[in-house]
């Protein structure tokens, strides 16, 4: 596989960052959000809930970036993409608007709580879902004529699909977990401890399903992963996902606080790399590539200007943001 | 997609664009207002000062929750409803969007964590710099989207490519600056001030109905007071000027407005209400001054003013529509401005603080800010019909390749979700705005953390913190 330096993977890679910083940020909050009946009402909850306050619009503009990204750089792309998935699409908006809005509105109204906190939960669930089903739906491939979308309104829904959704539920589910393990101490960091020990498990055969039913979809995924001599770079991607695995066992095993969650963004990294590894340099695999859907060379060089002025600073001050309110979150005492 | 789809997808797009200006329109002037009673506490010392900054933080808050929700489901708009404009534009508006993802959103949400909730990490004079950027933040994505909107109404800088993309001709600089972009940013953000300072004023009166003496409630008033009476005069000087600019690049605009069917080669009149009719093409019941219409828009009574009767159909943009919602904004335009004028009189007679009527007119007035801003922007939108970049690409060929189904199944899933999460979030803030602002000077002195979840509960609300 050869990459041209050429503006459009230039580009390309932002958009991948952006997706990948969307998918771990965002995803532990969401994450979060999937687990929140199994925490405990009252402080366990309040104490999740605090601990991605200050973090969460900070995660989700980065969903932003990637789609208002992609239709700048890529029109094309943005322009098949999203009528294909156009019911998942909405759905995922819906269920960000309700957990979005529950982060203000628990705390407004006490009486009313345990609704906003099903809402939190449930747009979680349904915008987590959603986007694991657009992966699967991206993947499988969208039927493009003449520059658009020429499927019907359901083509996306396909068992695999439904597997891509569950496994980013449990793989958000994990990240939150290993998010929490860093945030809480005493009974509720056990709690999160052993749920991430199960979601891991889980995590760990959900990203095995996918792994291995993507190149069932298509010969050329096949191709991608076992011919000779790129399977010798392809292989490193599973085995290092097995070494990640391990070691995130180890470090929930040994009691570290916040190890299991780097080594979460890891796993999810390589998850990453390998959907790269099948997608590359396709946005609509086999149909269209990043340079079919390429906004003309004045567009992304105008783009590119700022952003590479920009993105340095959006990564330092949302890093000073984290580093604001590291450690511990308190469940009391706010005065 | 046949005719009925195309009309769902406007519809699901006026609906959720309508929606969720109203949080921006507020929280650009909130956050600013914030930025200035933290800058005066910082500089004076004043409990008052913090206590108010607590106060419209809460609101703050929970406003801007829900531009942030309802602004995301915006970004996908186009590429779910309107995916041929996206393909085809997006060379162009693309850019201008990302640039405010880059520049505005990243800089509020970035900062937003740490002044609702770091005072107590950070200290003062680090966290009204995250109050200040918050703020910068919010003016600077109006001044992006307002950029990529301009350009949509007085399209220029670009050629069409072979694909059929607009794409840049040359330099970027005239499409940021389209012709009509000067004009809109600055009537666009006068409007957030006047809005937010309205509804500040509504607050402020409500409370000084019930005790004259609430510091707090005083402070607010006579600050939103001087904004009104800055705001209001203004804004009907920017409007003029966009006005003349618009007659300028897009007069068809203009002729819906004014409602002039016929051309009036020997000056207009100034129809100031009516009901147009489109089918006979004419308005009824006309109450109209003769030729103040040429003396408004070309400053001579006698200046010829062409017609839609000079404009083919299909050029045409819904009238009744603009007609009546130029009106409701220009009407409370003028109301504001008595607002403003008596706000004037009564600070001058030294009687700001017992003046119940103003109290009165004030609360009346407090919402008003929100239906001129919608209404404005139904009149430039509806407008610039039936075109998505005016004169250039039509919106009925610009929508996606949709089923009716399946646009009436998320419009209604739009409407429903949206009167319930943000129904009740108008009723939370509505809670919040009646809380009565502290009374006295003193407590506290410094601005108290609100805290990620415990900020409204009962018992936390008298306690005061020590912030250093």
């Amino acid at each position: 596989m050869l990459i041209n330096p050429d503006l459009a993977t230039v580009w390309a890679f932002i958009i991948a960052f952006a997706i990948f910083a969307y998918v771990v940020m965002d995803g532990f909050d969401l994450g979060i959000g999937i687990l929140f009946p199994t925490l405990k009402v009252g402080a366990e909850r309040d104490q999740a809930m605090n601990s991605i306050a200050p973090v969460w619009d900070g995660n989700e503009t980065w969903l932003v970036m990637g789609g208002g990204g992609l239709m700048a750089a890529f029109p094309l792309a943005y322009a098949v993409i999203l009528p294909a998935t156009y019911p998942l699409v909405i759905a995922m908006l819906l269920g960000l608007v309700f957990r979005g809005v529950a982060f203000e509105y628990r705390w407004r109204d006490p009486r009313h709580r345990p609704a906003w906190d099903l809402a939190f939960c449930i747009g979680s669930v349904v915008a987590t879902f959603a986007q694991g089903v657009m992966l699967g739906a991206v993947l499988q491939g969208i039927h493009v004529v003449d520059r658009a979308y020429a499927g019907g309104s359901f083509d996306w829904l396909t068992p695999f699909s439904l597997l891509t959704g569950v496994s980013l539920l449990i793989g958000y589910a994990m990240l939150g977990a290993s998010w929490l393990i860093g945030k809480t101490h005493g009974a509720a960091q056990d709690h999160a401890r052993r749920l991430a020990f199960a979601l891991g498990i889980l995590t760990i055969l959900a990203l095995s399903a996918v792994s291995l039913a993507t190149p069932f979809l298509a010969i050329d995924y096949w191709h991608r992963w076992f011919r000779m001599p790129g399977v010798l770079f392809t292989a490193q991607v599973p085995l290092m996902t097995a070494i990640a695995s391990f070691l995130f066992f180890w470090s929930l095993k040994r009691g570290r606080e916040r190890l299991p969650f780097l080594i979460a963004l890891v796993m999810f990294g390589l998850g990453f790399i390998g959907l790269g590894i099948s997608m590359f340099p396709y946005v609509v695999p086999r149909a269209l590539t990043i340079w079919d859907t390429a906004a003309p060379q004045s567009s992304q060089i105008f783009m590119l200007v700022g952003a590479v002025f920009v993105l340095p600073l959006i990564l330092t001050y949302t890093g000073w943001a984290y580093y604001v309110f590291r450690g511990k979150t308190v469940t009391e005492g706010y005065h | 997609m046949g005719d009925e789809a195309l009309l769902l997808a406007r519809a699901q797009f006026a609906f959720t664009v309508s929606f969720h200006f109203i949080f921006p329109a507020f929280s650009i002037g909130t956050a600013s207002f914030l930025m200035v009673l933290e800058a005066l506490w910082l500089k004076t010392g004043r409990g008052v000062y913090a206590n108010l900054y607590r106060y419209w933080l809460k609101i703050f808050a929970v406003a801007f929750g829900m531009g942030v929700v309802s602004g995301l489901v915006m970004a996908y708009q186009f590429g779910t409803n309107w995916s041929v404009f996206s393909d085809k534009a997006g060379p162009i508006v693309g850019p201008l969007m990302a640039y405010e993802v880059m520049t505005a959103f990243f800089l509020e949400a970035g900062f937003l964590g740490v002044m609702l909730f770091g005072i107590n990490q950070v200290g003062p004079k680090l966290h009204f710099f995250a109050t200040v950027m918050v703020a910068l933040g919010t003016l600077i994505s109006a001044t992006w989207i307002v950029s990529t909107n301009s350009w949509m109404q007085t399209p220029v800088g670009f050629a069409i490519s072979d694909k059929g993309q607009f794409v840049p001709a040359g330099s970027w600089w005239p499409i940021v600056f389209s012709p009509s972009f000067p004009y809109r940013v600055v009537h666009v953000v006068i409007a957030a001030y006047l809005t937010t300072s309205l509804v500040v004023a509504g607050v402020g009166g409500w409370h000084l109905l019930r005790d004259r003496t609430n510091l707090g409630a005083r402070k607010m008033f006579s600050m939103a007071m001087w904004m009104v009476a800055i705001a209001a005069p203004a804004q009907i000087l920017a409007g003029d000027a966009h006005g003349l600019n618009t007659l300028e690049h897009q007069p068809v605009k203009i002729m819906a407005m004014e409602g002039h069917y016929e051309s009036h080669p020997h000056g207009a009149p100034l129809i100031l209400f009516g009901i147009p009719n489109p089918a006979a093409k004419r308005i009824d019941y006309a109450i109209q001054i003769p030729k103040m219409s040429s003396l408004i828009l070309k400053h001579d009574p006698n200046a010829p003013l062409g017609g839609l009767d000079s404009v083919p159909d299909d050029r045409i943009p819904p009238v009744p529509i603009v007609f009546f919602t130029f009106r409701i904004m220009v009407g409370l335009g003028f109301a504001m401005l008595g607002l403003a004028l008596f706000g004037i009189v009564m600070r001058v007679w030294h009687k700001l603080y017992d003046a119940p009527w103003l109290y009165r007119l004030a609360v009346l007035m407090g919402p008003t800010g929100f239906v001129a801003v919608i209404a404005g922007w139904v009149t430039t939108e509806v407008g610039r019909q039936p075109f998505t970049v005016y004169g250039f690409l039509r919106t009925a060929q610009s929508h996606s390749p949709l089923q009716t189904s399946a646009v009436a199944a998320s419009l209604a899933s739009f409407v429903i979700v949206y009167f319930i999460v943000f129904g009740a979030g108008t009723y939370y803030l509505l809670r919040l705005m009646a809380k009565p602002p502290a009374p006295h000077e003193t407590e506290p002195a410094a601005i108290p953390q609100r805290a990620a979840g415990i900020t409204p509960a009962p018992a936390f609300e008298g306690v005061s913190g020590d912030a250093h």
